[in-house]
């Protein structure tokens, strides 16, 4: 099976039934991408496919075919993304930072939808993503931040 | 050059203070080896004085942190500690995680290499200076050596050694040689006056590598040859596996083996996904043994009966029941604290490659050398030849103190050819759970003409944890964690605690759970104190006051909560404030809650004030981290947490059915910093304990109803 991860085209040779997860971690080595519960309930395991964020846990890689997969590897390759991950140093979010990748996946995904997002709108896109270490608040606090700090030109329209 | 790595001891007295149970403040010693220490490795000298230091020839500076992270911070509290003494910055440094080795890695305060309990920083706080002043005091004298000059005329700076006089200056990597030669100092003189790096809210050293996804934890071990694992115990506690086919396993693309253990199947694979489809397609045969039909029901009608029963005497004072006797009116009071589960975000995790007569693990554990010590004795090997790596945790909460898991790895392991890589569900991280037991508690206050507490009456019914975790927090019967903190920092005339030990069935293995006994006892004292407030007809921080040591640091606490936290300023209608404060870890806490309810008594908690006085707070953004932190896993325990067991087995399996807070639910979380020059606290656990009875207490002053079981039941819940 064929599919575009981070810009490369790669080989898995898995059952088209196998989740996009496991394909990431543990054939492509890109262990960034975590697992929490297996039945997209935690959205520790967020990725970006086709430009929409993903539970890669309960999506088969069978069904990806051309749409292009971004991972929290690659998430520096956006504007959206650098502010984001910018944002989240300078707010120190980050605790045990298990959640992290999927919390900045599902948070790039809001902005490229939302610019200037509200607290209405980050509980609703940012709801589905577990923290075990409540960093609820500095999550808020920093993708206001990343939101301040994207260049015009980088916003979506 | 005699190759030795030395290592931490703890002093004779901080192993007295455990054995005794002491867990109070406690002027930790630390002992440096008195050898000469180097680590020669294969020609290229690096200095090494301590097990925590490591200095190479290009002046790489290494920190090895006995604590484990798993989020508190440990790593960047190690470095600021090690770098304020070796004068260096702690983003200049390395840093990674001790193997399993508990004669060497030894909590000052346990007695053992375990990360928990609060402890960490209050353990680090000296050794890590004084190993880092070791090896400035020993670089310093290398330079003055090599110059012919007094080291009293040489100084550190910067990570380099300079000597003003001539102008001279070294960089330490270039006296890695000489000062390897040089007798490790016994008691390095410690910085006194202001501090450089400690006190200072620094970002993270942790934090880059957990934005990019590079950061490697315990599930994400790579190895060649590695293969993956999926694995189910019984799901009856205690029970055992009779048979299983392992065609249907077999038949998956990708499995290559089915691995038996007594009480257990794992699936052996290529990759994950294809160990969990196979272990899916299994059909096992179980025995269930002793607690075939267990439910939840029998667990709290033990604990019920159990305090019918007069429990071993944990603490007196006065003559309680003279007191009690002779008091105006009584209150009393049962409460049940319900099983929960740790659920940190990470599932159990664990990577183990047997050889023949060796073996070695790559988990991250909070007691790695006790892993280590375990799987010696599974696999029938010697410690020696046991290698445990640790890695990074995501989240422990106490789950991983135990090593049960690792030793499962590592039977696993042993029936497969090269390393493999065994995760659990999420579903059997939910079922297969340390919990924190079922916990009652009957309290009887008799009150004087005032309402004030004359006598206070505190049974515990609760498992000895201590008994075989740490002994040395059992004492005459009487579990010290269970027991701890059962009248909170109230000043009262008499009391008497008395503690009913229960432990759970066989099979059922419980342990320590975020907060510990605060979290317990906190919830329990502080919705009793703010009973008898209400009903003495007072203001609860007033009524609290009046029983607080005048001058103490909580009741500045207190103080400082209820003027931060608008305490007294108008509500709305079906809003409420409530407060809850405590002594613990070495830390004071109070936090008020403001709680809106709506017509149908559903509850939101808009916001939260904590004000903590922590000691001296080595990295106040990590303080205050961790009191955000604990508030928020309080919130999900006091709201949701709840395991119940129906036919042996836990009912709950996900966060569908084991709900937490998520960022809908979170509560903007003030934090306040008391200043402070006292030895640091803990800060990991206290957030969590003062969140159930703030939350509660609010909902009180709403509905003048107070509830005594947890989690909140929103069926007892109605406006007034
Ligand atoms: S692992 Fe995919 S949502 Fe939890
Ligand atoms: S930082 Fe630990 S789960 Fe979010």
């Amino acid at each position: 099976m064929l599919i575009q991860v981070n810009g490369t085209k790669r080989e898995a040779d898995v059952d088209p039934d196998t989740p996009l997860l496991w394909v990431l971690r543990d054939v492509f080595g890109l262990t960034g991408t975590k697992f929490g519960c297996g039945i997209a309930m935690c959205g520790a395991c967020t990725v970006h496919v086709g430009g929409q964020p993903r539970r890669a846990c309960v999506t088969p890689v069978g069904d990806i075919g051309e749409q292009p997969i971004v991972t929290i590897e690659a998430l520096s390759g956006s504007a959206t993304g650098q502010a984001l991950q910018k944002a989240w140093l300078s707010t120190d979010v980050v605790q045990c930072g298990y959640c992290q990748s999927g919390q900045l996946m599902q948070a790039a995904a809001l902005l490229d939808a939302k610019p200037a997002p509200d607290d209405a709108d980050i509980d609703a896109a940012m709801s589905g993503n577990i923290c075990r270490c409540g960093t609820y608040g500095r999550i808020r606090a920093a993708i206001k931040q990343a939101a301040v700090d994207l260049p015009p030109s980088a916003k979506a329209p | 050059m005699k190759p030795v790595v030395t290592g931490f001891s703890p002093s004779r007295r901080a192993l007295l203070a455990v054995a005794a149970g002491v867990i109070g403040e406690l002027a930790v010693g630390f002992r440096l080896s008195g050898d000469t220490a180097v680590a020669q490795t294969a020609g290229a000298p690096t200095f090494q004085p301590n097990g925590v230091v490591r200095i190479d020839r290009g002046g790489v500076v290494t920190l090895i942190s006995p604590y484990a992270e798993m989020g508190q911070g440990a790593l960047m509290s190690v470095a600021m500690l090690v770098a304020e003494e070796l004068e260096i910055e702690p983003s200049d440094v390395r840093i990674e995680h001790a193997i399993g080795d508990n004669a060497r890695y030894v909590s000052p305060l346990l007695g053992e290499q375990i990360t928990g309990g609060s402890l960490s920083l209050r353990g680090a706080w000296k050794p890590m200076r004084q190993a880092g002043a070791a090896a400035r005091v020993m670089l310093v004298e290398a330079a003055a050596h090599t110059w012919s000059v007094p080291a009293a005329a040489c100084h550190a700076e910067a990570g380099h050694v300079l000597h003003p006089a001539s102008g001279r200056r070294v960089a330490y990597g270039a006296l890695v040689e000489v000062a390897s030669t040089l007798e490790v100092p016994q008691d390095p003189p410690l910085k006194t006056g202001t501090l450089r790096v400690v006190g200072k809210a620094l970002a993270r050293i942790d934090s880059p590598s957990k934005v990019d996804g590079s950061a490697i934890f315990g599930i994400d071990v790579r190895l060649p040859g590695l293969r993956y694992a999926s694995v189910m115990a019984c799901p009856v506690f205690g029970g055992s596996l009779r048979r299983v086919d392992h065609a249907p396993a077999l038949a998956v693309r990708g499995v290559r083996q089915v691995v038996e253990l007594p009480n257990a199947i794992a699936v052996v694979a290529d990759h994950t996904g294809a160990a969990r489809k196979g272990l899916a397609a299994l059909k096992p045969e179980w025995s269930d043994g002793a607690n075939a039909s267990l439910d939840t029901a029998a667990l709290v009608s033990t604990c019920d009966t159990a305090l019918e029963t007069q429990g071993l005497i944990a603490e007196t004072k006065g003559e309680p029941a003279r007191a009690m006797g002779g008091a105006k009116a009584t209150y009393e009071a049962v409460f049940r604290l319900p099983m929960l589960a740790h659920a940190a975000l990470e599932p159990l995790s664990c990577t183990a490659h047997v050889r023949p007569g060796s073996c070695e693990i790559w988990a991250g554990s909070q007691a790695p050398g006790r892993a280590r010590n375990e799987v010696a004795l599974a696999l029938g090997l010697s410690a020696e030849a046991v290698r445990v790596n640790n890695l990074l945790i995501g989240g422990g909460f106490g789950r991983r103190l135990q090593s049960e898991w690792i030793t499962q790895a590592a039977l696993i392991a042993r029936q497969v050819d090269g390393p493999v890589k065994v995760t659990w569900s999420r579903e059997e991280d939910m079922r297969q759970s340390s919990y924190r037991f079922h916990n009652h508690s009957r309290v009887k206050v008799g009150l004087d003409d005032r309402g004030m507490p004359a006598s206070w009456d505190h049974r515990i019914v609760g498992p000895a944890v201590m008994a075989w975790f740490l002994p040395g927090y059992f004492r005459n019967g009487i579990d010290l964690d269970v027991t701890g903190g059962a009248y909170g920092p109230y000043v009262l005339p008499s009391l008497s605690v008395d503690f009913v030990r229960n432990d759970p069935p066989s099979g059922l293995l419980v342990g320590n759970w975020r907060g510990v006994g605060d979290t317990r006892n906190g919830f329990i004292v502080e919705s009793v104190i703010d009973e008898l407030a209400h009903r003495a007809g007072r203001d609860p921080v007033d009524y609290r006051r009046a029983l607080l040591e005048p001058g103490s640091r909580i009741l500045a606490v207190l103080d400082r909560a209820a003027m931060e936290g608008g305490w007294g300023n108008a509500l709305p209608r079906n809003s409420g404030r409530g407060v809850a404060i405590l002594s613990a870890f070495g830390s004071h806490i109070a936090l008020v809650s403001q709680v809106d309810m709506d017509e149908q008594g559903r509850i939101r908690v808009p916001r939260m004030t904590c004000v903590v006085d922590c000691g001296r707070a080595v990295n106040p953004s990590i303080v205050r981290q961790q009191i955000e932190g604990g508030i928020i896993f309080g919130l999900s325990a006091a709201l949701f947490g709840k395991i119940t067991v129906r036919d042996g087995q836990v009912e709950q399996s996900n966060f569908h059915d084991y709900p937490v807070v998520r960022m809908n639910e979170s509560p903007a979380i003030e934090v306040i910093i008391m200043d402070s020059v006292e030895e640091p606290g803990g800060v990991g656990e206290p957030g969590t304990a003062v969140v159930a009875p703030a939350v509660l207490n609010a909902i009180r002053s709403i509905t003048g109803k107070r509830l005594l079981s947890l989690p909140l039941d929103p069926t007892m819940v109605q406006p007034a």
